[in-house]
């Protein structure tokens, strides 16, 4: 499992690994500051045709600003961005290749649907009426909102306004298309669904889509990258798959989805693993790398759905990583829950369980005693 | 709401209104009276108003008076919208307190302090008073008025629609043009409408800063009263309470159609 694949593969599209593959978008050393605040922090950042780029992390970590400046909207102190090759970084925003979704949308509220579309394209020399409404009308149809040109913005439903914002982005064919929260407004259905139109949509018109996002869902499901940002600079650039069962520091691990990470130091060998003295859950096996030291601290993280739960001590290859503790909370999903177990140390560890059965025997309830288990090579080991 | 007012809420509000337009309902009955004495009531006559489109000296002077409020708000409104933008766009700059504090003083300096300063000034660099030097007055303390309300309307503005349209590839002259103008222009009619009847029935300012053959109407009405009240005076002022009237009441919808229409969005 660990090395070959990590999570799904999603299409055989990888330039990122590809030594003479050309970055489409390239920040390099780019720094930002507002008075003494540090909003973005030296980042270099290749990003490459086609690709779908998650900017992710939390509020104030410098996505948007990063975002920002690459649609020329701030300048930054020091660094470059350079886009196919040309160096933007004094472009000024209305002469940049790139358009952008706003947050807000922005849609201007004195003008139509097709006015809103059409903005863009009226900027241009050279496109004609005709051109121009054929473009309109073929944006207003590839969003599905045929028929509404002749509307106001403030006659459209939150989901529209995000449409016409999606189109008039759209019209002028930009190199790269770039996304503020761009579905930040919406509600928690609507907002899955139009996910997947936005991957569709950047698969058909074959473009790079940038997007600047604090929901860690939204950026594993769309992005074929991740940037995970936090106080401005970068802290891990990879695949959802890659951040998500290899963070390579203990911010990532904690921000992307949910962690159970024990604190220890590397005592020892066994075989292909390492043992890790936990003061939390006893010695703990990890799988490493050959080279590796075997002296000073580390943090094991696991994941809770890489745990089972169970009455009775595994046996076999399973008795490596097992814990006992009881139960301390459950959490009920529906599809999932999550049990919360005590360990004898204190330590609460999640374990999260697939309910695959409407009837069970004898369900796990409060103050059960449990056994938990995980195999070497579901541990991750957190060098930091 | 109450659906019903209250008997002590019906009689101040009528006393209210009473104290403020009593007076007014009383000029405006009595320019329609018959006789000429203005205390005495002698039947109902238009033959003021007849009177009045005879009076020469108050035509001229009233076309005094439009012709400077027309040029005084025009140009205050250009003006009070860029100090406005100023203001509210170009963050802290250095002497920012200093700017805003000079924008706003002319709104609670006292008017024959303004008048009287403007005075002195003109008579210092020798500009001979008349049309133009009322005209500047009028610019210059009708202005912070443009300003305020033009402000509050910038305050709320959401910048990124700027944003996009630069985005979208508008030069940044033309993005002010076609989308930051029309959307603040309702705030910005009401400025000029604010203005050009401040300047309308402004007397103190233009007394001062006025000189031969630029007498406005406010002027003409108040030395006219001087040697007594005539029913013709009546007839004036109820032309301009109309102009005035018609002027706020205009400002006030400007402002109640962009903000309901603000409200849908």
């Amino acid at each position: 499992m660990s090395g070959e694949s990590l999570g799904s593969v999603r299409r055989a599209f990888a330039p990122w690994t590809d030594p003479d593959a050309k970055p489409f978008v390239c920040f390099k050393g780019v720094t930002k500051r507002f008075g003494p605040v540090m909003a973005v922090d030296a980042v270099s950042l290749d990003i490459f045709e086609r690709e779908f780029f998650s900017l992710l992390g939390p509020s104030g970590c410098g996505k948007t600003t990063l975002l920002r400046m690459l649609a020329g909207f701030e300048t930054a102190n020091t660094g470059y961005i350079f886009l196919d090759g040309v160096n933007i970084s004094e472009v000024p925003p209305h002469r940049r290749p790139v358009n952008m979704m706003f947050q807000s949308y922005a849609l201007f509220p004195h003008m139509t649907v097709e006015q809103n579309i059409a903005f863009g394209l009226r900027q241009e020399s050279g496109v004609s009426k005709a051109a121009m409404a054929d473009r309109t009308a073929e944006m207003l149809k590839l969003v599905q909102l045929e028929g509404y040109g002749k509307r106001r913005p403030n006659q459209l439903s939150g989901g529209q306004q995000q449409r016409v914002a999606l189109a008039r982005s759209l019209a002028k064919r930009p190199k790269v298309l770039l996304l503020d929260e761009p579905l930040g407004a919406l509600d928690k259905k609507l907002r899955e669904e139009t996910q997947f139109e936005l991957m569709d949509l950047q698969m058909d018109l074959g473009l790079t889509f940038i997007i600047v996002t604090h929901d860690q869902e939204e950026a594993m499901t769309v992005s074929d990258r991740i940037a995970v940002m936090n106080e401005g600079r970068l802290v891990q650039v990879a695949t959802p798959g890659e951040i998500y069962e290899q963070p390579k520091t203990r911010y990532v691990a904690d921000f992307l989805g949910s962690i159970n990470l024990f604190d220890g130091t590397l005592a020892s060998r066994n075989g292909a693993a390492a043992v890790v003295e936990t003061g939390a859950a006893g010695p703990l096996h990890v799988l490493i790398d050959e080279g590796t030291e075997l002296a000073g601290s580390a943090t094991i993280g696991v994941r809770p759905e890489k745990i089972s739960i169970g009455f009775d001590r595994p046996n076999g290859a399973g008795r490596l990583n097992t814990v006992k503790g009881e139960i301390w909370d459950i959490a009920y999903y529906g599809d999932l829950s999550t049990y919360h177990v005590k360990l004898s140390s204190g330590t609460i560890v999640k374990v999260t369980v697939t309910n695959t059965t409407r009837l069970v025997e004898r369900p796990i309830g409060w103050d059960d005693e449990v056994w938990l288990a995980w195999p070497p090579e579901a541990g991750i080991l957190i060098a930091e | 709401m109450n659906a019903r007012l209250s008997t002590f809420n019906m009689v101040s509000l009528v006393a209210g209104f009473a104290f403020l337009y009593l007076p007014i309902v009383i000029l405006i009955i009595y320019s329609f009276n018959e006789s000429r004495l203005v205390t005495v009531w002698g039947g109902f006559s238009t033959r003021w108003y007849v009177a009045l489109f005879q009076n020469q000296q108050l035509l001229d002077a009233a076309w005094v008076t439009v012709r400077i409020a027309f040029l005084s708000a025009t140009v205050a409104a250009v003006l009070g919208t860029l100090a406005a933008i100023a203001l509210v766009r170009f963050g802290r700059f250095h002497g920012r307190t200093l700017f805003s504090g000079m924008v706003y003083a002319p709104l609670v300096m006292p008017e024959v302090i303004t008048g009287l300063s403007l005075l002195l000034l003109f008579v210092a660099i020798g500009l001979d008073r008349g049309f133009w030097t009322v005209t500047l007055a009028h610019i210059t303390f009708s202005m912070c008025f443009v300003a305020v309300v033009v402000q509050s309307r910038l305050l709320s503005f959401d910048r990124s629609l700027e944003e996009a349209a630069a985005d979208l590839g508008c030069p940044p002259v033309k993005v002010f043009l076609v989308v930051t103008l029309p959307i603040i222009l309702p705030a910005v009619v009401a400025g000029w409408l604010l203005a050009f009847t401040l300047s309308l029935d402004d007397l103190v300012i233009a007394s001062f800063t006025s000189g031969p053959g630029a007498t406005t109407l406010p002027m003409r009405i108040y030395s006219a009263v001087r040697l007594g009240v005539t029913p013709e005076i009546n007839a004036v002022c109820t032309i301009l309470i109309v102009f005035v009237t018609v002027g706020v009441i205009a400002a006030s919808l400007a402002g109640k159609w962009h903000a309901a229409k603000a409200g849908r969005v």
